[in-house]
């Protein structure tokens, strides 16, 4: 791949850091990345991803802007309420950069469609607010052997971490998905807007990193973070052998769909 | 006794502690919410009644957070 010269413009600020230079900007554009939840944490690993120009984009999401959405969900605008996420997401990406490729699934994942969906990509990211969410994604790219970031926030908390085919997974820390009861009621959720966009630009940095393929992956580590106190921490991980999907002993061999408990404002005061 | 929690030190008055009483000293009122990391080895929930800690100990509550989007 050849740049032009409005790439070699583009990219300048990319091609001039070191540990970047033309060769890992071209990386980051022969780069596949899927991006499942074109939401809070979605949105912003979208825009930086499209603006590294990253050759191909993938965005799975199955819900339309609703305006609560606004608040943290920097791809989509007032007027995109009510449209398709991922064609929401599709045009602003179109809008920033034209070297980029779009592809839309306007559709949930689920354990029948995710690893067929998975299977084009380099690097998943994890931008789903839900944990059957989070663990299937997990298990399909445990089972496929994909690099993925698992992003989770919670108020003005956020964690994240970097899985690569035969290090720790997001069961090794967190073995399955809560029970319905301890989950946070959603009058105690919410979470700081800008929160979300720290933590889905640091997904964005991972997957960059991972194509120039410099520096240190956050691989076996969880950073955690709380933006009231502004503290961050990584905690070192190891593989856990009592893991139900990547331990000595498996129970978990195929991919599976697990009931969700919504969280919807209005419904709750109805 | 003095132990680390979260990357901070906690002095516990008691000498004997376990993982569930110092989760419910840290008024973590979901222990269904948090894994626990004890000097790098997960303890199982089944053990936190079981597990005492000891001088010195590295204790990581890691909680589990969504976020996000409701996508899948
Ligand atoms: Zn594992």
């Amino acid at each position: 791949m050849n740049f032009t010269g409005e790439q070699i413009e583009r990219y300048s600020r990319h091609i001039i850091l070191q540990d970047v230079g033309a060769q890992g900007q071209k990386k980051i554009m022969e780069g596949k990345v899927l991006i499942i939840g074109a939401g809070g944490l979605g949105a912003p690993a979208a825009l930086y991803l499209a603006a590294a120009g990253v050759g191909t984009i993938g965005l799975v999401d199955g819900d339309q802007v609703d305006l609560t959405n606004l608040q943290r969900q920097v791809i989509h605008f007032t007027p995109d309420v009510g449209k398709p996420k991922v064609a929401s997401a599709k045009e602003k990406i179109e809008q920033m950069n034209p070297d980029v490729q779009v592809v839309t699934y306007e559709e949930m994942a689920t354990a029948s469609n995710i690893s067929g969906i998975i299977r084009d990509y380099d690097f998943i990211i994890d931008g789903t607010d839900n944990f059957p969410a989070k663990f299937l994604i997990n298990d399909a790219c445990v089972f496929g052997r994909k690099p993925f970031s698992h992003g989770g926030i919670l108020r003005f908390d956020g964690q994240t971490m970097t899985y690569l085919p035969g290090e720790v997974c997001y069961r090794c820390v967190f073995k399955g998905s809560p029970p319905k009861n301890a989950v946070p009621a959603c009058s105690q959720a919410g979470v700081l807007g800008a929160v979300a966009g720290m933590l889905g630009t640091i997904q964005a940095a991972e997957a960059l990193k991972y194509f120039v393929g410099k520096g240190e992956l956050l691989t076996n580590r969880l950073l955690v973070f709380n933006a009231l106190k502004m503290n961050f921490r990584t905690v070192n991980i190891k593989r856990n052998k009592s893991c139900p999907v990547c331990g000595e002993k498996p129970t978990i061999v195929e991919l599976f769909d697990e009931e969700q408990p919504v969280c919807d404002l209005r419904k709750e005061k109805e | 006794m003095k132990v680390k929690v979260n990357g901070n030190d906690q002095a516990l008055d008691k000498s004997e502690v376990s993982v569930a009483e110092l989760l419910a000293i840290n008024s973590v009122e979901m222990p269904d919410m948090v894994s626990v990391q004890l000097n790098g080895e997960f303890v199982k929930k089944e053990n936190y009644v079981n597990t005492y800690l000891n001088e010195a100990d590295e204790i990581d509550f890691l909680y589990f957070m969504g976020g996000g989007r409701r996508s899948a």
